[in-house]
């Protein structure tokens, strides 16, 4: 293993988180505040509870869940995307690094930059409503492995992508969507049931139904399927990311 | 003292791209450990396309390519550990400092930190003032020069030059030559492609020619120089002459400028160029002269009628 390299490829992208703090951290910070504003206090105050626990304290996770999952996204598919548009990207082709070591350092520093943003957002929201965690370290583990996932999936839409439109088309027209569909804002048992069906296909209603037990205790479906869910669409990504360094698919000519 | 093994060996390399064309046909190549390659060729021929090659940012086809006798595939991290890429194209990032991305790139390739040698490379290529500087702050050269910088900050055995001094001015261009002289000096093999040929000329020990995927041609610059190198004797007559006569017949003159002046054509590797007796033959024919010149035919010559031929 090329320790070095993979830190070096970490620490070159967390660098640029920090330079870029106020679009990656403060912009999701007062976006979700607002979804607290508009959803949980002009929403909240019609539908009082969900399933025993209040509206603003029911849509906590979900919120983080949307975060996860687009950050993750957009950090991890930009991070690779940029080297292969201005060209750097010849350095990391041309190094002594294993393409392990390089979707390491690429999609650990996407992952690690969303799980710190899913930390703030839980703790921005402890400000607006009471947060209790029953099983932190459950909470933590889907935390992690969503923020990992979603960054293999980006840095894939990073490496798939040859212009800004295709970066963006996935995360907009397909994941965010999903997200919303997915129990973000609502329990899937409040949709009638033919609805209720449909949704059941969507995968990120695994991921925030078990994201969301781990506070309540409370799910719409079990958590071992959502967890199955979540290491089963981890492993879909890790064979891809296999795939393409394997055959050199949009790197190498 | 016994030969030693090439440090770059390609063999039968050919290049496919998905568009089906051929950039490579059956390359067979040695570079020899600590000299100066130049690869001469005009634009895609498959320089940048061979030196991508071997670098590992394109897959090769068929052959083989081994790097300090490890396989490019096989081992290809003890092959790229030893090599330098400095691209053609200007890749840099635009927002790291100079000393942040040249750090990254001796991280990258999996060295431990050593500030006295980024030091070392930045004062060398007279970046040094410019360490805190974002990229994106500097001019063209520059930018280049950091290129530069990040191939060896990681202390390779071989660098790859393609095209380097395209875009930098003369100044400049003499300075990265004289880093390229200290590296070669230190036991550093380097390949460069140039467009100036007088560059290959005046650095190069051996020269390579590749023209349509094919390498035409490899050899020593000065064997290259003399195996190919003519010289043309011009004399400038006293009067004009409206033929020469036939005594003179087996130099192969020129009668030129209006017959005010004669070309001769000799070859240096000769052991008699002939010069001697053509004078003596001219002066008895009644043909006097009142200035003379020789030129050599220049690496771009050869070059040119090389790439030329069918």
């Amino acid at each position: 293993m090329n320790y070095r390299a993979i830190r070096a490829i970490y620490l070159f992208e967390m660098a640029r988180t920090w330079r870029t703090l106020l679009q990656s951290i403060v912009s999701p910070v007062v976006s979700t505040s607002l979804y607290f504003v508009v959803f949980g206090a002009a929403i909240g105050s019609r539908i009082t509870e969900v399933e025993g626990v209040s509206y603003g304290t029911f849509i906590v996770p979900g919120l983080v869940m949307l975060s996860v999952l687009t950050q993750s996204i957009a950090n991890a598919s930009f991070g690779i995307y940029f080297p292969k548009f201005v060209g750097t990207i010849y350095e990391i082709l041309s190094a002594p690094v294993s393409y392990i070591e390089i979707v390491i350092g690429y999609v650990g520093a996407a992952a690690t930059k969303s799980i710190i943003l899913g930390v703030i957002i839980m703790a921005t929201a402890a400000l607006f409503v009471p947060l209790h965690i029953h099983h932190p370290w459950w909470m933590l583990t889907f935390l992690v492995l969503t923020a990992v996932t979603f960054s293999l999936f980006g840095f894939i839409i990073g490496i798939w992508a040859d212009g800004f439109e295709k970066l963006q088309m996935i995360p907009m027209l397909v994941v965010t969507p999903l997200t919303f569909l997915g129990g973000s804002f609502y329990s899937v048992n409040m949709l009638p049931s033919g609805w209720r069906t449909v949704t059941l296909l969507n995968p990120v209603v695994y991921l925030i139904s078990g994201f969301r037990w781990s506070f309540y205790e409370i799910a719409d479906v079990g958590v071992g399927l959502s967890l199955g869910m979540t290491l089963g669409f981890l492993a879909i990504c890790m064979v891809l990311v296999w795939w393409i360094f394997r055959t050199g698919y949009r790197l190498k000519n | 003292m016994l030969a030693q093994p090439p440090i770059i060996s390609v063999s039968n390399l050919s290049k496919t791209y998905g568009s089906g064309f051929k950039a490579l046909k059956g390359i067979n190549l040695d570079i020899k450990r600590g000299e100066i390659f130049a690869l001469l060729g005009p634009n895609g021929a498959g320089k940048t396309t061979l030196i991508s090659i071997i670098c590992g940012i394109a897959n090769l086809s068929e052959g083989s390519v081994t790097v300090g006798g490890h396989d490019i595939n096989k081992d290809y991290r003890a092959a790229r550990s030893l090599i330098g890429l400095v691209p053609q194209e200007l890749h840099t990032d635009s927002f790291e400092t100079v000393w942040a991305t040249v750090s990254f790139s001796r991280g990258l390739f999996g060295k431990p930190k050593n500030p006295a040698h980024i030091e070392k490379v930045l004062k060398d290529l007279s970046l040094w003032d410019k360490k805190d500087s974002k990229i994106i702050t500097l001019s063209g050269g520059m930018k280049r020069r950091v290129m530069i910088a990040k191939a060896l900050s990681h202390e390779p055995q071989i660098l790859f030059l393609d095209e380097p001094t395209a875009g930098v001015d003369v100044e400049l261009r003499k300075g990265m030559w004289d880093v390229v002289r200290g590296l070669q000096a230190a036991g550093v093999t380097i390949i460069l492609t140039t467009h100036y040929i007088q560059e290959a000329e005046e650095m190069a020990d051996r020269i390579g020619v590749i023209n349509k995927g094919e390498i035409i041609l490899v050899e020593d610059k000065a064997g290259l120089m003399q195996k190919l190198g003519k010289k043309h004797l011009k004399l400038y007559l006293q009067g004009k002459v409206d033929a020469l006569p036939a005594s003179l017949a087996a130099y192969n003159l020129e009668l030129t400028d209006g017959g005010r002046a004669v070309i001769y054509d000799y070859d240096t590797k000769g052991e008699r160029t002939g010069i001697t007796s053509l004078l003596s033959d001219l002066r008895n024919a009644g043909i006097h002269i009142s200035d003379l010149d020789t030129t050599q035919s220049s690496l771009e010559d050869i070059f040119v009628s090389l790439v030329r031929a069918p």
